[in-house]
């Protein structure tokens, strides 16, 4: 076996362009890994074999032709919440089940028109409402780094995959963290894009105004390729912003240099009971950023602590709507009733999941006639100077450094019981959702009990190629991105 | 003591777009059930609205029609209700910063002219057709999701009559104005009405009740004037009126409980993070403005100015804009604008409405009306073998000349014809010549009818009259 399945994007498409291997022989070596190894990762929920195989014998003939398309032949592993046509979409929840998607997400098309395969349907939390997968309903998703830790999560199977070499890269979704969490807590890259970059259509919503699309991938340059591929204005998402992409894998350089940037270093953002390990380790990457010559600037976010509050208010008020439409009537899950109403009350009762019934009812309670301006419509005022505060604080950088989470990843049924303390852990990634802004994570080191840590790198509006770039100097002069969790 | 109703009217309206409000699937009225629908306006994950730009145009339009200011910003909404004709259980709509503000029409009531004032007009999407058969619900959404506007009116009325002429001017001015066919056959107008009823005098305006989703005139007047009767008995009986939902019933011509003010939705509204605020800009609204087409008022005094129509004719021609089309269509080939208005308001409206036909399904088409009056100007035939050519070809169709030589119809000038059937009628009819020759002149008219009579009505009513004169004067 030559290990096709623990290559990057840019290893892969290197050797599939000079004819070293071909694409089935790089979907072969997946395949062979997900059989050794998702017994115990866990990571796929569905996974057409055949129909791998045939995009990848497709992509090897293309090639054949002259194609050079960006990610021909590579296989990509999709969270359950994207809706590719004739694929179930369950986004993890029993509600869903025998849902098949009649389209594909502005993604998938993007994906498919750049040559990639979609590999296989993996593993969330249910509707994306979670930190850990552990709210998935049809599922359990282990760390690779140990199975007895949670993956994070709500994209925990698109960080798994990719972590135990069981895909080259996934496809995951960000409302609160969701990307950038489970990418730290299993030692990949993942990124959050700026609202607007990516199109949301076909992805099955959580909270509308937060949800962005991204990659999580096994090197920053791989990520900024990936990325390159989803971004573009999408006519079928009015929240699509008409700009243009920036050529983010190739603008990469190679040299290792941070001179002229300046980094902002965020005093809020080292909260109280964080995990001294985390916190060494950035700070310790901080000191790397400024070695590699960049300029080290204290920010402040001030109203970045009521993130956790305004997030649970708008996340949950959109997706009290957003979720009302999974009523047994035109799909998925249906338990009879004696009129409409009953039949809602027992499909939802039985379809939806404990976290996703606390979400909605309290997104419902919010939106209530007489509560609505006390926590909706405040909410939405505070998220305006969370906004703001990022807008000053981007005066004074280029980039902000932070931890991702303020513990790495923990064991399962540690905060189940808990589910108030598990919000709290989304209080470093929560900011810029509500911003709207863009954000990487990245492996800067591990915990003494042998689990990774992530740096969270912070752009402006629109400034990917700004955070890919800290993001790969600093990957190019360190080795935790390679370590690799033993199976 | 004396009672006066306060009357408030929410009249939806679906808008005449190709395509839906926030996808790119057709409206077609009678189509297949659910073949109209797509990821979007089926409210499957994932699928997301996007705004139709005509609609925005046509409700605007509406607007500047109505009087109404324009927002130059204006947002979308969620209306949040669990019910099977909303496929997404929630419904776009506009709720505090709608498209059109204000706005007003001036419209005749008995006689009398009154303004009533509008509240807003916003957008929204309409719902799927639910139908409802024995032991299940079937649900089309091939409606789900059309562009329907929502015209609020002011609680400014006070009848049913003032309620029935602000509908029939909206409708007028919506199908003048291309907004909508407004064809409540078909949905395309339905009304809430809010009716209060208070003592004459008070200030406050006593309790509202609804009576929610009507399409027929005749029955939204009716359940006003029960709604009022009702209101006002049981004031007059010492009870309060409860603020509710009603429905009308028009098998029973009663109106009835839906829901009560403790059972009414909380729609939760909130800002749909789907969609971008609609921003007009004023140069966009003036493009718009200027393109507004004619309205019925001002076709009646073109009618009459330009055309030197009576009131009365310019007043039917323009009552809908189906006839006043086909009467301008008409007068594109003929010059004769008086004619063509004696036919419409004669043969054509008396047939089709005999019929039950509308103006479009006539096979007298403009053309042939104008050769009808074509061949009266020429006196080929009288106006009479006219009405004759006219009812046959809306029968049977055909052609005007050929069914004139086929009937015979066409006048007979001919001195010599003329002249036999004016003795014949002299000499048949001594009482009317002796009452014409004592100073009766309207006695002729006897005559000439017996002599248009013996010519089977093809006899030249103008020479026939001279011919008369000539031997009953000489």
């Amino acid at each position: 076996m030559a290990d096709l399945n623990k290559c990057t994007i840019a290893e892969l498409s290197e050797k599939l362009a000079s004819g070293e291997c071909t694409s089935v022989d790089i979907v072969n070596d997946v395949l062979a890994s997900i059989d050794a190894n998702d017994g115990k990762v866990g990571a796929y929920l569905t996974l057409d074999r055949e129909d791998a195989l045939a995009q990848a014998e497709a992509a090897d003939e293309k090639r054949v032709a002259g194609s050079t398309l960006p990610m021909l032949g590579i296989p990509v592993a999709i969270k359950d919440l994207l809706n590719v046509k004739g694929q179930p979409c369950t986004c993890s929840s029993k509600i869903l089940e025998g849902y098949i998607a009649p389209y594909d997400a502005t993604v998938i098309s993007k994906l498919r028109e750049a040559g990639a395969i979609m590999l296989g349907r993996v593993n969330m939390d249910e509707f994306a409402m979670g930190s850990s997968t552990e709210s998935s309903a049809l599922g359990k998703t282990s760390n690779p780094w140990n199975f007895d830790h949670v993956p994070g999560g709500s994209s925990g199977g698109s960080a798994a995959c990719v972590s135990a070499d069981e895909a080259i890269a996934s496809l995951g979704s960000d409302t609160g963290g969701s990307i950038r969490q489970p990418a730290a807590f299993c030692g990949c890259v993942g990124v959050k894009p700026t609202y607007g970059r990516v199109s949301r259509y076909g992805l099955t919503a959580f909270a509308s105004s937060l949800d962005q699309i991204g990659p999580i991938t096994k090197s920053v340059k791989d990520s900024a390729i990936l990325l390159e591929t989803l971004c573009g204005y999408d006519p079928m998402d009015s929240s699509s912003i008409d700009m243009d992409v920036p050529a983010f894998g190739k603008n990469l350089t190679d040299d290792a240099s941070l001179a002229g940037m300046k980094l902002g270093l965020p005093k809020e953002f080292f909260v109280e009971g964080m995990d001294p390990e985390v916190e060494k380790s950035v700070r310790d990457a901080v000191e790397h950023c400024k070695s590699l010559g960049a300029e080290i600037v204290d920010v402040s976010l001030p109203n970045a602590k009521y993130a956790i509050a305004v997030y649970y208010i708008i996340a949950t008020a959109e997706a009290s709507a957003n979720l009302a439409r999974f009523d047994g009537i035109r799909y998925g899950m249906r338990i009879d009733g004696k009129d409409p109403a009953d039949l809602y009350a027992k499909t939802r009762s039985a379809g939806f999941g404990q976290e996703v019934k606390r979400r909605i009812i309290l997104g419902t309670y919010v939106l209530s006639s007489g509560y609505y301006d006390a926590y909706y419509k405040k909410a939405q005022k505070v998220r305006t100077l969370v906004r703001n505060d990022f807008t000053e604080a981007f005066k004074q950088c280029d980039a902000i450094l932070a931890p991702v989470t303020p513990t790495p990843a923990y064991k399962k049924g540690e905060k189940t019981d808990d589910p108030l303390k598990m919000y709290l852990d989304d209080i470093l990634t929560t900011p810029t959702n509500l911003a709207g802004n863009c954000a990487l994570s990245l492996p800067c080191g591990f915990a003494s009990n042998g689990m990774p840590i992530g740096l969270q790198i912070i752009g402006d509006d629109f400034q990917e190629e700004t955070i890919l770039k800290v993001g790969h100097a600093y990957e190019q002069s360190t080795e935790w991105h390679k370590a690799r969790p033993s199976l | 003591m004396k009672y006066e109703a306060t009357i408030g009217l929410e009249t939806h309206v679906m808008q005449k777009t190709n395509t839906k409000m926030f996808c790119s699937c057709k409206y077609e009225y009678g189509a297949e059930p659910n073949t109209h629908v797509c990821p979007t306006c089926l409210g499957y994950p994932g699928a997301l609205p996007v705004m139709n730009e005509k609609a925005i145009e046509l409700i605007c339009k509406a607007g500047l029609l109505l009087g109404c200011e324009i927002n130059p910003y204006s947002k979308w909404d969620r209306k949040n209700y669990f019910y099977p004709d909303m496929s997404k259980n929630y419904q776009i709509t506009q709720a505090d910063e709608p498209l059109c503000l204000g706005g007003q029409i001036t419209v005749e009531v008995e006689g009398e002219l009154k303004t009533f004032t509008l509240e807003r007009i916003h957008q929204e999407e309409n719902a799927a057709k639910n139908t409802h058969v024995a032991g299940a619900s079937l649900v089309d959404y091939n409606r789900a999701g059309t562009a329907l506007m929502e015209i609020v009116s002011n609680p400014c009325m006070s009848s049913a009559a003032d309620a029935l002429a602000y509908m029939t001017a909206i409708k007028q001015i919506m199908q003048y104005g291309g907004i909508s066919n407004c064809d409540q056959e078909k949905g395309q107008m339905r009304s809430d009405v809010n009716v209060s009823v208070r003592p004459v005098g008070q200030k406050e305006l006593g309790a509202k009740v609804e009576i929610k989703n009507m399409n027929s005139f005749a029955f939204i007047q009716d359940a006003i004037e029960y709604e009022i009767d009702r209101q006002i008995s049981v004031l007059e009986s010492g009870g309060t009126v409860v603020q509710e939902t009603r429905g009308y019933n028009p098998d029973r011509g009663e109106t009835f409980t839906q829901r009560t003010k403790e059972n009414a939705h909380d729609y939760r509204y909130f800002p749909e993070p789907d969609l971008m605020p609609v921003k007009v800009s004023k140069e966009q609204i003036e493009q718009w403005r200027s393109e507004l087409p004619e309205m019925p008022a001002q076709r009646r005094v073109r009618y009459v100015e330009e055309l030197g129509l009576p009131e009365y004719d310019a007043g039917v021609l323009t009552a809908s804009m189906d006839v006043s089309d086909w009467f301008e269509e008409t007068m594109k080939h003929t010059q004769n604008a008086k004619a063509v208005s004696n036919f419409i308001m004669g043969e054509m409206l008396r047939l089709l409405s005999e019929q039950g036909l509308t103006i479009s399904e006539s096979r007298v088409t403009p053309e042939k009306l104008a050769r009808i009056i074509e061949l009266i100007d020429a006196k080929t035939i009288n106006t009479g073998g006219g009405k004759q050519i006219f009812e046959t070809i809306f029968n049977e169709g055909g052609d005007p000349k050929e069914i004139m030589e086929a009937k015979g119809l066409a006048q007979v000038s001919d001195d010599s014809a003329l002249e036999g059937w004016a003795d014949e009628a002299i000499a048949n009819n001594p009482k009317p010549v002796e009452e014409y020759k004592a100073g009766n002149p309207a006695s002729i008219n006897f005559l000439m009818g017996q002599v248009m009579k013996a010519s089977r009505g093809k006899a030249n009513p103008g020479a026939v009259m001279q011919m008369l004169k000539q031997k009953l004067d000489g």
